[in-house]
């Protein structure tokens, strides 16, 4: 070890308390860049695996019933590789035990001769070998605790069918299992199902025919021309329009997370990389400062410009080795933690989770980033620095009036007070930096704090106010009038309000969309929409309300006309006014009164479902009543979902919350300690005279740790700001249709954030408390300048 | 300046001519160096004598390379320093001058030992540390840390450090300004040790009329200018000063 190298590890150990401080900044923003890196890696690339393996299909298509040979025709357009006609269906499912009611998707599995896309994964037992055996989707069975041989009973079409389960499976088709329409996944509500398909021909109908399609393509097909091509072949037998992976939902579900991915990754790693290179700077701009004459005496005996810059340079460097591996270390342990919460949501046979080489030089990169940021001004000093200069005592501060004496407060001021707002005044771009420091801290809190209080206001106007039925039933067929009237007669049922609800393609110039559009009764006060306000708004005499999101995504204001094509009936397409928009967090939509909808059918008062509201107590004996009933395709409790989708989120949620906090507090003790270190070494001697002219340990502690909680008063409002910010930031980016976080950040939250900063505040004066008590007066007062 | 009368005039180490210093220190203009002219030789021990202010530090600065004057030039062996870049006075502090600091500026954090390494690990031809040290009298503490040294040891360190690299030039700024008498005795006893043993050209500055008597010739500097040049008879040896 040269005597250089000697000097740098002892400097290292002298400054070991801020170098700690720097390098768990670094390790927390290199963890959290590792952590969202290796999971956008993992989530990506076992997606990829996964669909190549299990042969995920590229395009999809719902018919109402096509013959098989039709099939043949399919193959022949230009692009298409592999067609594969399937029967599915939704049915009402019972499990021995569980009074709930529960949808079951039923999916058909390949027949003989057919390329088998989508394809099953066994997790346990086998592919059933009788026409009354089904595989389980992994989550429903998990939700149910059901094994292979358990029986299951379907009520498919009406008729209750016994099933036994033959094996536990999963597919890329249902990574993310949610029942079409709902927001939230619930595992215990909604479960795949898949059988031969022989029986589910039969149950639904579907005898030499098919209901669905889903295609592989050739290398160089354009999916659009297939999918056009596809909408015309499959027109005639009531086709609701085909498309790519883009709408497949859970697909599209799984795009939506990696993005959030990506865009958490940028803004933590931007955080990070920020409060980092600050926290060098200052460190490494002090240390330059008081070894001025070190340098000198360096470049006074030969070394030369770069040498001595390199060594400096070099503690930088250090700090990156250690803060990296650390960083990655902790990176890998929070994404592993990370990866299984994702498998709870997102269901893949394996994962395939490593930190790549990749990851490791992006750690790498980011922190010598943040050193090279950081360090570039201090060693540019060093280098430039002449050796005779450096031997010369540097020029005394130059000091002047506070901003608040200058105003004319001085009066209110003591004299401790002045040389607070003096000292800090000296170096306004340091106090600057310190304050955005100490306030990305809080922002961080705020953040995260955010989440929670965001999901329960979407919840609280969604599922409280918007939405306030017990129940929502949705009929096999459109259904006349009478069908709600018996509803309203089943005991139990205080108020009935029956919809109509249509799969629709709206089209605005070159830009569609696939929705659904509900009639909704005149008065309707089980479900309501909402104005931007979040005020319920009457339903106009014509036309349409459209989400707002989704009339931007179309580029359509009020006033404007769309064309609405019909997907169902008759499918027609007409051109209908946009009468307004409505506002709401989960999902978009289109809305009109029920007798618009039904016109535009050109149908009578037909009905697709009803919302129910209950009476107390009432809520087993409908579900009893409404099992019996084979038109009730779907029953979807209300409460029950909600409380399912809190319970999966409260762990994420927490999780979340813990890694930000640890973070925020992290940057803010690193901030925060740092400034008191630099104050106590600059002003060490100044303090030190006025213990000599006799203020107590307690008034010069003061001293010090006002200017402390001076900044951290400062960085407060501006934290909030910076908080809402990166709410505003992150709501932004993850807003998609569907969904769309409020930007609700709770009075507490703030109070959280400012608590949590002034803790820190307090920790770091009592970590210099100890330098500060040990200030030796007297040797400080011979040492010269 | 004349070369050493009655003498076959060897070539001087250094040549100065005009050399003129202006620099700002915070917001004052200071006039360091008014026009020096200036010969140095081989072997001498030159005391440069002058009260603070007077000019004496610049001089010293750039004749080690450390500082450029503002107008003048300075040659060594017949090499201008003058407008040398930045590269070749780091090679020319490198090979050939030693430097000893009024506040010894030794690095802390490093022992007596570590401190002299810090040279001789980039010189050409260095003695061994401990060799070093041992001329200074300070062998037995050379494994002792600057802060556990006594004023007198920490210059004799600093003398240690400048000469282990065997240079040419032995650069001292008052190197017993912070010391005691008998402490600077020991630490002048140690400079003419090494000026007598290498043959290294001293410069030493003080302000201390009383060292003068040690040296071959006393340049006396007041106001940025030579004010005078005596050569003394005969060197007196550092032990019989007293201040």
């Amino acid at each position: 070890m040269t005597a250089l190298h000697r000097k740098l590890w002892r400097d290292l150990k002298q400054l070991r308390g801020q170098v700690i401080a720097i390098s768990l900044v670094m390790v927390g923003g290199i963890g959290t860049m590792v952590m969202a890196q290796t999971n956008y890696a993992a989530l990506a690339g076992t997606r990829a695996l996964y669909y190549a393996e299990h042969r995920f299909a590229e395009v999809f298509a719902r018919v109402k019933r096509a013959p098989l040979p039709l099939v043949e025709s399919v193959r022949t357009i230009p692009g298409v590789r592999e067609a594969e006609p399937r029967v599915m269906g939704f049915v009402t499912l019972e499990i021995a035990g569980y009074e709930e009611p529960v949808t079951g998707q039923m999916v058909s599995l390949p027949r003989p001769g057919d390329p088998g896309l989508n394809r099953v994964f066994l997790r346990a037992g086998r592919l059933p070998a009788a026409d009354d055996e089904a595989v389980l989707g992994e989550l429903f069975a998990e939700a149910h605790g059901l094994r292979p041989g358990d029986p299951v009973t379907a009520i498919m079409n009406g008729r209750r069918q016994r099933l036994t389960v033959s094996g536990i499976g999963l597919s890329p088709e249902f990574i993310y299992q949610i029942r079409p329409g709902d927001v939230f996944p619930d595992f215990e509500r909604f479960g795949v199902l898949w059988m031969p398909y022989e029986p589910l021909a039969m149950a639904f109908d579907m005898d030499g025919a098919f209901n669905d399609l889903s295609l592989t393509l050739t290398r160089e097909a354009r999916e659009q021309d297939v999918v056009d091509a596809l909408d015309l072949l499959l027109r005639p037998y009531g086709g609701a329009g085909a498309h790519g992976r883009d709408l497949q939902l859970s697909h599209r579900f799984l795009d939506e997370e990696l993005g959030q991915l990506q865009i958490m990754t940028r803004l933590f790693s931007a955080i990070f990389l920020g409060v980092t290179a600050f926290l060098l700077n200052v460190v490494i701009g002090r240390l330059i400062s008081t070894q001025r004459e070190q340098i000198a005496v360096l470049k006074a005996y030969g070394y030369s410009r770069f040498e001595v810059s390199l060594h400096y340079a070099q503690l930088a460097l250090l700090m990156v080795l250690v803060g990296v591996p650390a960083g990655l270390a902790l990176g890998a342990w929070l994404g592993r933690g990370m990866a299984d919460i994702y498998m709870d949501f997102y269901r893949f046979p394996y994962l395939a989770w490593s930190v790549e080489p990749f990851v490791v030089a992006l750690a790498f990169a980011f922190a010598l980033a943040a050193a090279a940021i950081g360090t570039a001004g201090g060693l540019a000093r060093v280098f430039r620095l002449p050796p005779a200069e450096a031997m010369r005592p540097e020029a005394p501060p130059v000091y002047r009036r506070s901003l608040a004496e200058r105003a004319g407060l001085a009066a209110l001021l003591d004299p401790a007070a002045r040389m607070i707002l003096r000292n800090l005044g000296r170096r306004p771009l340091r106090t600057l930096m310190s304050v955005l420091g100490i306030g990305l801290g809080t922002g961080i809190l705020v953040l995260s704090r955010f989440q929670g209080g965001a999901i329960e206001q979407m919840v609280d106007v969604q599922f409280g106010f918007a939405q306030r039925d017990d129940f929502a039933v949705t009929f096999t067929e459109p259904a006349s009038a009478r069908a709600a009237q018996e509803l309203a007669a089943l005991p139990g049922v205080r108020a009935v309000e029956p919809f109509r609800s249509a799969a629709v393609r709206l089209r605005h110039g070159h830009r569609e969309y696939r929705t659904a559009l509900q009639g909704l009764p005149d008065d309707a006060d089980l479900k309501r929409v909402l104005d931007a306000e979040l005020r319920p708004a009457p339903l106009p005499e014509d036309g349409l309300l459209l989400t707002d999101y989704l009339a931007d995504m179309l580029r359509v204001r009020p006033g404007d006309r769309i064309d609405v094509e019909f997907l169902e009936g008759h499918r027609r397409t007409l051109s209908v006014p946009v009468a307004g928009t409505v506002h709401e967090y989960l999902g978009v939509g289109a809305y009109a009164r029920r007798e618009v909808v039904n016109r535009l059918l050109g149908e009578g008062a037909a009905l697709s479902g009803a919302w129910l509201a209950l009476e107390g107590g009432a809520r087993a004996g409908v579900i009893r009543e409404l099992r019996a009933r084979p038109r009730v395709a779907a029953v979807t409790d209300r409460a029950a979902t909600v409380q399912s989708f809190r319970d999966t989120m409260a762990e994420s949620i927490l999780t979340f919350t813990l890694i930000a906090t640890l973070m925020a507090a992290s940057i803010a003790v690193g901030v925060v300690y740092n400034d008191s270190r630099i104050t106590l070494a600059e002003r060490g001697r100044e303090l030190a005279s006025l213990r000599v002219l006799g203020y107590t340990r307690g008034e010069v502690r003061a001293l010090l740790v006002g200017e402390l909680f001076t900044l951290a008063f400062l960085a407060l409002v501006p934290g909030f700001l910076l908080g809402v910010g990166m709410v505003y930031l992150l709501i932004e980016g993850f807003a998609s249709d569907l969904y769309r976080i409020p930007l609700a950040v709770e009075p507490s939250g703030f109070a959280i954030a400012g608590l949590v900063v002034l803790a820190a505040t307090a920790l770091s004066g009592a970590l210099v408390r100890r330098r500060l008590d040990a200030l030796d007066l007297v040797a400080v007062l011979k040492l010269k300048e | 300046m004349s070369a050493a009368p009655g003498l076959a005039t060897p070539a001087p180490v250094f040549r100065a001519a005009g050399l003129t210093k202006v620099y700002r220190m915070g917001e004052v203009e200071v006039h360091a160096l008014r026009g020096v002219d200036l010969e140095l030789y081989a072997g001498e021990f030159v005391v440069l004598l002058g009260p603070s202010g007077s000019g004496k530090s610049t001089l010293l600065n750039i004749l080690g390379g450390l500082d450029a004057p503002t107008a003048g030039v300075v040659e060594c062996r017949g090499h201008p320093l003058t407008g040398a870049g930045d590269e070749a006075l780091t090679q020319f502090r490198r090979e050939h001058v030693g430097f000893v600091f009024q506040f010894y500026n030794l690095i802390p954090s490093l022992t007596a030992r570590e401190n002299v390494a810090l040279v001789t690990e980039i010189a050409q031809q260095p003695m061994d540390p401990a060799d070093a040290l041992g001329l200074v009298g300070l062998r037995e503490r050379m494994d002792h840390f600057p802060a556990q040294l006594s004023g007198g040891e920490q210059q004799r360190v600093a003398i240690a450090r400048a000469i282990a690299k065997r240079p040419d030039v032995l650069l001292c700024d008052e190197p017993t300004g912070a010391l005691d008498s008998p402490t600077g005795i020991l630490v002048l006893q140690a400079l003419e040790r090494i000026n007598r043993e290498t043959g290294a050209l001293t410069v030493v500055i003080t302000h201390n009329e009383v060292i003068a008597r040690m040296a071959d010739r006393v340049i006396r500097l007041k106001d940025g200018r030579i004010a005078g040049v005596e050569r003394n008879a005969a060197r007196v040896d550092p032990r019989e000063l007293r201040w």
